[in-house]
């Protein structure tokens, strides 16, 4: 290899699913030794390029070239003996195998596994000292946490003489200190020699740790440039193809009366396991209040008692009448004649019906609507029409109440389901992961849609794993951990690292505290912290 | 985005399908020695050439209806009932009994009493399978298998210890009564003066299949509880998320599946047979699993599925009578017609997809300036 050869080659690689050209004619160099950020909006074609680097897809047409040599990539074997590496978004590992079982699998060198275990025994401790990848090997997968499972994933390319690392979005399930200490590993990677390919659709990420980056949007590369000599607002202008607000306009709240107060809520899952373990919230009207946490730590939870499909113990009242937690009045339909109106976490687990048509989706929860019914008959016809008003209030695309949930992209499911949930005008709106898969453009619009509704005198709950958004719409914040509340905070108040640590379960924030403690917690905590981010 | 035209996916693909089943057909009974020509004719002859191949094409075409909708309803909610036959041998059991104890005084009423026993014979043998998959999660293909054996003991012994007339050697009812009989198409004509077969073939009932055929679509696409069946079928997180209570769902539309498997039991026992006879079912709810399949479980699809499976039923009887292709055979083409309409729909279907969609790209080579709907993620 020479040195001025680059690391990875893409020349004009393009790829189509069905109608859809995820790929157009894409073309990357990127050098050895740096850090190649790409970033885009959700379908703008990031992972289906990566699949195909890996040898998951096979491209229509175009040339890889790894270090100068043309390379064909057919399967994932061919990319790890071409020294690629890939950390995937949902980790692949095998839960109940320890780690160094997890790291040779796939790669044993033999029949016997003693011989490899001890091998790689040894090549992980060199690993872990060269690049300050700390792990513990006989640990089970399950029993450590999701910062250590990441290296692990790291770890199992650097075993198979990865020189080229890509990582899928590897912040998604992580604190900010732990984000912190994978960058650290990162750029220690980086001095080594290898070269590494960050996919993310968080401008900060991209601004701090990369050398240069690429923007795709609608399948196309719409720009590589330096990340010293761009901006965020640059980036994100050339991801959505406008100018676009990075903050959340918004005036201070005037919080009222309290709409919402939770008192010892407890929620106890199928498995006997306690999800919730005594949750004390109250929501004013007015104002939004909003739940940080690494995910799986009773957030989930929290919403759907409050959405009426799960069951639990304690007290919450609504505009001062309590709310049935077990008994008959304890279901979604329940909830909705009372002015609860619930954006949820998954849209299209829970908030469609993704075979559903637009218009049957606007009817969902309140096809019991009078509205909505004609006699015994519903009223179609009338459906449809609503769906069509509110299609273009909230700016829908395409505006066509017959479409079926699925062929709208992510952020205009999301706006399907926000205007049925906002255009009730309820008294309390709860709203989990808002902008979730949604693209840059959308999220702007989303955000306000729910200021609006906080100045019109309502409460909102609102649920979400970034903290940024947190902080950008929330009055007040409440940090969830483990099933519990660790602590309030005003947003003007705090920062990242202090919402940070409390997400660690960590409440004395004024000390230092190391990564290694922070993990140990999340890695206690009752929570699947990775689950379904 | 929908890859291909709606009249492609309804008519194209299941009319290829058929043409290979019956490709398959022909190579099979030339193997045996036999003319698959011949024998083509000779099933259309025999299911549709007559007034009476007519008659008997459209009777079994009745008895697929009712259980073709059966299992499209449980498809629906996203519930197998493969216990089709057993609901409808009790839904035959249900119409003895109310024809053969009460005096009707006309038939139109004893039918209205015989849809209404029938109905609720059926429904009944459902709500337990119905009942043990929502509360206890049992499996309610592995419970409504069961029941088919239940029901048929049941009704063997309901036959020997007490519906049988004392002295008889057969394990038979007794006939109801002759004003009771239901009208049927060779009657009709018969009275018009056109010349026609004396079989109690096709009758009133078929009538009544097309209406719960209407039923069942406005149930399902009209009203609020066909509304939350099709919503808990595609999801059932998302039902629960909307308020949607998965017990009463299973429940219910395993009622309305076990009814309409039910009411068959008024075309072959109150139409055909005019007493109760072991065995009356004749297999008939298995094929209702291949008719909503070839149906895509749409009402309107089941009917004409249901038309061309009596046709194959009643032509293949024909068969069997005039040739030496023996009667298996027919079973064999039936199970083709499945093969193809149902476990193979993708093989159709994907070469077409991509036919219609190179179709679509040359065109949209052909005219660049029109913009693709944004792409779904």
């Amino acid at each position: 290899m020479t040195s001025t050869a680059p690391a990875i080659e893409l020349k004009g690689i393009s790829k189509a699913f069905g109608p859809v050209q995820a790929n157009k004619d894409i073309s990357i160099r990127v050098m050895p030794g740096t850090i190649h950020g790409i970033i885009g909006e959700n379908g703008a074609g990031k992972s289906t390029l990566m699949s195909i680097l890996y040898g998951f897809y096979k491209a229509d047409a175009g040339e890889i070239f790894i270090g100068g040599q043309k390379t064909e990539i057919p399967d994932s074997q061919a990319a790890i003996a071409a020294g690629i590496g890939m950390v995937f978004q949902h980790f692949k590992l095998v839960e109940n195998f320890t780690v160094l079982e997890n790291i040779i699998l796939g790669a044993e060198d033999g029949r016997m596994l003693r011989p490899s275990l001890a091998k790689a025994r040894a090549s992980l401790l060199e690993l872990a000292e060269d690049y300050g990848l700390h792990v513990e090997p006989d640990a089970l997968i399950e029993d450590i946490g999701v910062g250590m499972q990441q290296r692990v994933e790291i770890l199992k390319a650097l075993y198979r003489q990865a020189d080229i690392l890509i990582l899928d979005e590897p912040t998604g399930v992580l604190t900010p200190a732990e984000a912190d200490q994978l960058f650290r590993i990162l750029g220690r990677l980086r001095s080594e020699g290898k070269t590494i390919i960050l996919i993310t659709h968080k401008l900060r990420e991209i601004m701090d740790i990369t050398d240069t980056v690429s923007v795709m949007r609608r399948g196309e590369m719409t720009a590589t440039v330096k990340t010293s000599e761009t901006s965020p607002q640059e980036l994100a202008e050339l991801m959505v193809g406008r100018k676009v607000l990075l903050r959340v306009d918004k005036t201070p709240a005037k919080p009222g009366e309290v709409v919402l107060d939770i008192k010892g809520l407890k929620v106890v899952d199928d498995q006997g396991v306690e999800r919730l373990r005594g949750i004390d919230l109250q929501v004013r009207a007015g104002e939004v209040v909003g739940i940080a946490g690494v995910a799986g730590n009773g957030q989930s939870e929290l919403l759907e008692v409050l959405g009426g499909y799960e069951q639990g113990t304690g007290s919450i009242t609504l505009n001062g009448h309590s709310l049935d937690l077990t008994g008959k009045e304890s279901d979604g339909r329940s909830r909705r004649r009372r002015g609860i109106a619930h954006v949820p976490e998954d849209r299209q687990r829970e908030g469609l019906i993704m075979d559903f048509q637009a218009w049957e989706n606007t009817a969902f929860g309140y096809h019991h609507d009078d509205a909505y019914r004609a006699g015994i008959l519903m009223n179609n016809a009338a459906v449809r029409a609503d769906t069509a008003t509110k299609m273009e209030r909230f700016d829908v695309r395409p505006p066509i109440p017959s479409l079926a949930a699925k062929n709208f992209s992510g952020g205009n499911q999301q706006k399907i389901v926000l205007a049925r949930e906002i255009e009730r005008n309820p008294d309390l709106l709860l709203v989990g992961q808002p902008t979730r898969g949604v693209d840059i453009g959308a999220i702007e619009f989303i955000h306000q849609q729910i200021v609006a509704l906080r100045d019109q005198g309502k409460a909102i709950l609102l649920v979400s794993v970034e903290l940024e958004e947190i902080l950008a719409l929330s009055d007040r914040i409440a940090v969830m951990f483990d099933g519990r509340v660790m602590g309030e905070r005003l947003p003007a108040e705090t920062d990242e690292k202090e919402l940070g640590l409390l997400m660690a379960g960590i409440t004395d924030t004024d000390h230092p505290h190391s990564v290694e403690e922070i993990e140990a917690n999340l890695a206690h905590a009752g929570g699947d912290a990775h689950k379904e981010v | 985005m929908d890859v291909m035209p709606k009249w492609a996916e309804v008519v194209l693909v299941p009319l290829i399908s058929l043409l290979l089943a019956a490709v398959i057909s022909a190579l099979v009974i030339l193997a045996i020695g036999e003319d698959p020509i011949a024998a083509a004719s000779l099933m259309v002859e025999g299911a549709v050439g007559s007034v009476r191949g007519w008659g008997y094409t459209l009777y079994y075409a009745t008895n697929f209806i009712f259980t073709g909708l059966a299992v499209a309803v449980a498809f629906h909610a996203r519930l197998f009932n493969i216990g089709g036959e057993g609901q409808a041998m009790l839904g035959g059991l249900g119409v003895a009994l109310a024809l053969l104890y009460v005096p009707w005084p006309h038939w139109t009423i004893g039918l209205i009493a015989a849809t209404g026993m029938a109905a609720a014979f059926g429904a009944l043998w459902a709500l337990i399978p119905a009942y043990l998959q929502a509360k206890r999660g049992s499996h309610i293909v592995i419970t409504t298998i069961m029941f088919n054996f239940i029901a048929s003991a049941l009704l063997i012994w309901m036959l020997n210890e007490f519906l049988k007339p004392v002295g008889s050697q057969d394990p038979a009812s007794a006939r109801f009564a002759t004003h009771l009989d239901l009208p049927t198409l060779n009657g009709w004509l018969a009275s018009m003066g056109i010349k026609a077969s004396k079989d109690d073939s096709v009758n009133v009932t078929f009538l009544v299949a097309l209406a719960c055929a209407v039923g069942v679509w406005v149930l399902m696409w009209k009203t609020r509880l066909g509304y939350e069946i099709r919503a808990f079928g595609h999801s059932e997180s998302a039902a629960k998320y909307a308020g949607i209570n998965p017990v009463k769902i299973t429940v219910v539309a395993m009622l309305i599946s076990g009814g309409l498997a039910g009411l068959m039991g008024i075309n072959t026992v109150m139409g055909e047979a005019e007493r109760l006879v072991l065995n009356s079912t004749e297999g008939a709810g298995f094929i209702g699993i291949a008719v909503a399949l070839m149906g895509r479980s749409h009402p309107l699809g089941v009917v004409i599925a249901a038309i061309l499976f009596g046709f194959l039923y009643q032509g293949g009887a024909e068969l069997a009578l005039w040739t030496s292709i023996p009667r298996e055979l027919i079973v064999v083409i039936q199970a083709l017609v499945i093969l193809f309409t149902g476990a193979l729909d993708n093989m159709v279907r994907m070469p077409l997809e991509r036919m219609f969609l190179a179709s679509k790209r040359r065109r949209e080579a052909a005219k660049p300036e029109r913009k693709p709907v944004e792409p779904a993620e």
